[in-house]
């Protein structure tokens, strides 16, 4: 037996999902559009019931991916059983949605959640007056204090035996001719839920109107013959609002409000929170602790303490030291399981290197497969730190506010307040922050927004920086590396914002996406639900390590191990561990490298370095893995160079960097459009396939395509304009000629559409 | 009195008799709650003046200024 929760979003469904379902919940794909779908078996009846927890939607109007994911699963997966799940605090709206869905010809009962809480308030909802008068079963639960579950099963497996005829209770506003003959002509096409069609088709709904032209047709010639009503032959304001009168004449039998009350505390938070003054101030600071948790390394800027005082703390030279103290102070939670990771995984790397004797099979193992795996996974605490910091933000309902302030800004770029959070996760990683783009009710807006997340440095890209800002500093002794860093992150954001206006001009065009939605009550996060949301992220992430990315990475590994007669190249230099060994140019990796090294010339690191300049490309491509590997792989090239193994972990890379910047002879801007190439270009294989898994099939060969045109671009303005400073009236020229020719093809475009 | 939403100042209150939207936005109105007859209250403006936030039938709505203007208001004076 199947049931599905279908609901309003923050009504408690996925609370209520959690609940019944327990451990068993398991994430998976949608075939078509790819949203998470959760499924998991509730075991407590005679019979095992399958519950999938569908998206959160306000309506079944086929306007947002998730209303149409809904929809579909309804109408075509045909479960034995919807279960309704209203928030009882909010009756009113939710029974909207309930409206639609009785429609359909399948068995319904309503879970009317968060009892509790309307109880609390004095109100009082007569459960069984509600379900005479909306005339499927209603059963009072609290998902979060685990009251009336069973009962609601119970009923719920009653209901899915009988079945049921789909029911409109909007009927008595349309024309009794009208309604009937919608009905009849559907039953004729044969279409289960045809009540459901019928009123979607007089509604003139977008996906009806193109499954059944000829009754479409037929029913826009009656309408014509029919008198208008108050709406003028606008039906879809006829039926919304007979739903709506519907609920208010049947629901005021059933509810009992309390008399006025004052301000709750949700509205004291509110005015704090979203000040004339201080809303923007206090967004910042809040945003600020999330990411000071997640990566500083300085945690509540302690490390001042200790250097005032001249003390370092107890643990100061054991093995502690590093793990949660380094010289420049506490980690951050973050940091600490990070370092915790990347330590058990060097020690099991080495473990199991040991076991194995034949050379290329211990280098796949290491090298190749356990490298590459946990490169992935050692952002997996991270990833979960910031997670946790936004699932809080998400639950306590400060999101949708963060939209709401912020809007007016992201206006101006064509997208809506919404689009601000995965862009800021991008500082952080950029995985989740494409994952968090589904809140984003546009198409085009979330692939927008998607497409410009990698341009918004990660964690991972900041060894690039700050080993190349400080190769630079210390190689020519211009400049000051925290100058650079800084700069290079100002490009990063100033490429995404016009990457946004280009794209919603072009490809991407469309209105801005309107910015209508609930702004919910504050109320605090549950731990649970926060422990099961964060448990679903990390296997979702583990699974792709072990998929996508083990697949990637192994390739990678065998390019730069083998040479073209795939003979195994061992490795040259002692201590080197990780995918950094790339031997030397003998490996199919260098002499890609060395064949992909014109392209860069106008970028600075192609053919105008000598013969070492080879491995600017072959340090992008293995960047492709994780960013880190950049930096690593000058590592092992400034072995060679220097004759002997540089750690490209001295110094923080700027070691590596200074060997790599003095034996290929590259120029200040070349360097700096090295690092601009690398903060722009295709993410690693990890944000590749999460940016995969979100897009409609295609989609993602042509965002990978507009990442290297735009690394490619950016980078060369940044190496010419950098190297002779009049090139800019060139570019600017160019980019005046772009914007002529996009608008003169818009205006002809829009003038053909209005013809 | 008629007046757009847009128009409204905090605390006002007013019920709604047209919405002149067209497509994606009258549907989304729609299904929000924002049909005739009814009573809406004006709670605020974000910190930059726009979107504004509204009370409609017991929840908290927000939606923009150029999304309120199609929406006519009956304000009793």
């Amino acid at each position: 037996m199947k049931f599905a929760l279908a609901g309003n979003p923050n009504c408690g469904k996925t609370t209520l999902f959690n609940i019944l379902t327990g451990s068993s919940a398991h994430v998976g794909n949608w075939p078509g559009v790819t949203v998470d779908k959760r499924e998991g078996k509730y075991k407590k009846n005679d019979v095992d019931v399958d519950v999938v927890d569908l998206p959160g939607i306000y309506s079944l109007s086929p306007y947002t991916s998730e209303e149409v994911i809904a929809r579909n699963y309804i109408l075509d997966e045909k479960p034995d059983c919807i279960i309704n799940v209203i928030d009882a605090t909010n009756l009113e709206r939710n029974l909207y949605l309930t409206t639609q869905i009785m429609e359909c010809d399948t068995p319904v009962i309503l879970a009317l959640n968060m009892i509790d809480l309307v109880n609390q308030s004095g109100d009082r909802i007569d459960v069984s007056a509600l379900e005479r008068a909306i005339g499927v079963p209603v059963v009072a639960v609290s998902a979060l204090k685990g009251t009336g579950l069973a009962e609601l099963m119970e009923r719920g497996v009653q209901a899915a035996s009988v079945p049921r005829k789909g029911e409109s209770v909007v009927k008595k506003a349309l024309a009794p001719e009208l309604y009937e003959r919608a009905v009849s002509l559907l039953v004729r096409e044969d279409v289960s839920s045809p009540v459901f069609h019928a009123m979607k088709l007089i509604e003139c709904d977008e996906l009806e109107v193109q499954a059944h032209p000829a009754a479409n047709g037929e029913l826009l010639s009656l309408k014509k013959s029919l008198p208008k009503d108050e709406f003028e032959g606008d039906y879809e304001a006829t039926i919304a609002n007979a739903r709506y009168e519907y609920i208010t004449s049947h629901y005021s039998t059933a509810l009992f409000k309390k008399d006025e009350r004052g301000l709750t505390k949700s509205d004291k938070a509110d005015r704090v929170l979203t000040h004339k003054v201080f809303g923007i101030p206090i967004f910042f600071a809040i945003l600020f602790v999330v990411f000071h948790m997640t990566f500083s390394e300085n945690f509540l800027f302690l490390g001042g303490i200790f250097e005032a005082n001249g003390v370092a703390p107890c643990f100061a030279g054991t093995a502690y030291e590093g793990l949660i103290w380094t010289d420049a102070g506490i980690n951050s939670p973050g940091v600490i399981f990070f370092n915790l990771f990347d330590m058990t995984f060097s020690l099991i790397i080495d473990w199991v290197g040991g076991l194995i004797s034949i050379p290329w099979l211990q280098s796949l193992v290491c090298d190749g497969i356990l490298s590459g795996i946990f490169a992935v996974l050692g952002f997996l605490p991270q990833i979960l730190f910031l997670f946790l910091g936004f699932s809080i933000l998400e639950d306590t309902g400060y999101m949708a506010r963060i939209a709401f302030i912020l809007d007016r800004i992201f206006r101006k770029f064509g997208l809506s307040g919404r689009a601000f959070l995965p862009m800021i996760m991008g500082f952080g990683c950029s995985v989740p922050a494409i994952v968090n783009t589904r809140t984003l009710a546009d198409d085009k807006e979330k692939t927008a927004t998607i497409r410009v997340i990698p341009f918004f440095s990660c964690g991972a890209k900041v060894p690039i920086l700050t080993a190349m800002a400080g190769g630079i500093v210390t190689k020519f002794g211009v400049g000051n590396a925290d100058v650079i860093t800084y700069s290079m992150y100002a490009l990063g954001v100033i490429a995404a914002i016009f990457s946004v206006l280009i794209m919603r001009k072009t490809t991407q065009r469309g209105e801005t996406p309107p910015f209508i939605m609930e702004l919910p009550a504050y109320h605090m996060p549950s731990g649970k639900g926060l422990v099961i949301h964060l448990w679903d992220k990390a296997k979702h992430f583990v699974q792709k390590a072990f998929t996508v990315i083990f697949a990637s990475t192994v390739i990678i590994w065998f390019l730069q191990s083998f040479a073209w007669n795939f003979t195994f190249l061992p490795e040259e230099a002692e201590g080197i561990d990780g995918l950094v060994n790339l031997h030397s140019e003998r490996s199919i990796l260098g002499t890609i490298g060395k064949v992909l090294q014109p392209l860069f010339t106008p970028m600075g690191f192609g053919s105008q370095l000598n013969s070492l300049g080879w491995v600017f490309a072959a340090a992008a491509i293995t960047g492709l893995v994780a960013k880190e590997n950049v930096i690593a792989t000058f590592g092992v090239l400034a072995a060679a160079v220097a004759g002997g193994y540089i750690d490209p972990e001295a110094e923080e890379g700027v070691t590596a960097a200074f060997a790599i910047i003095d034996a290929t002879g590259i120029t200040v801007p070349g360097v700096l459009a090295f690092i601009a190439f690398n903060m722009t270009t295709v993410p690693c294989f990890a944000a590749c396939a999460t940016a995969k898994a979100e897009f409609p099939k295609g989609k993602f060969i042509w965002t990978v395509l507009f990442w290297l045109a735009a690394s490619y671009i950016i980078s060369s303005i940044v190496y010419t304009v950098g190297s002779w400073w009049w090139t800019s009236f060139i570019w600017l020229a160019v980019a005046a000629v772009a914007v002529v020719c996009i608008a003169l093809y818009n205006q002809k475009h829009s003038l053909r559409q209005s013809a | 009195m008629q007046k757009l939403l847009s128009a409204f100042k905090p605390g006002e209150e007013g019920i709604v008799t047209k919405i002149s939207a067209e497509g994606k936005i009258k549907r989304r109105l729609f299904d929000m709650g924002v049909t005739p007859h009814v009573r809406i209250r004006m709670r605020k403006a974000a910190p930059l003046g726009d979107p504004i936030e509204v009370t409609i039938r017991g929840y908290e709505l927000t939606l923009r200024k150029n999304e309120a203007e199609t929406v006519m208001m009956e304000v009793e004076a």
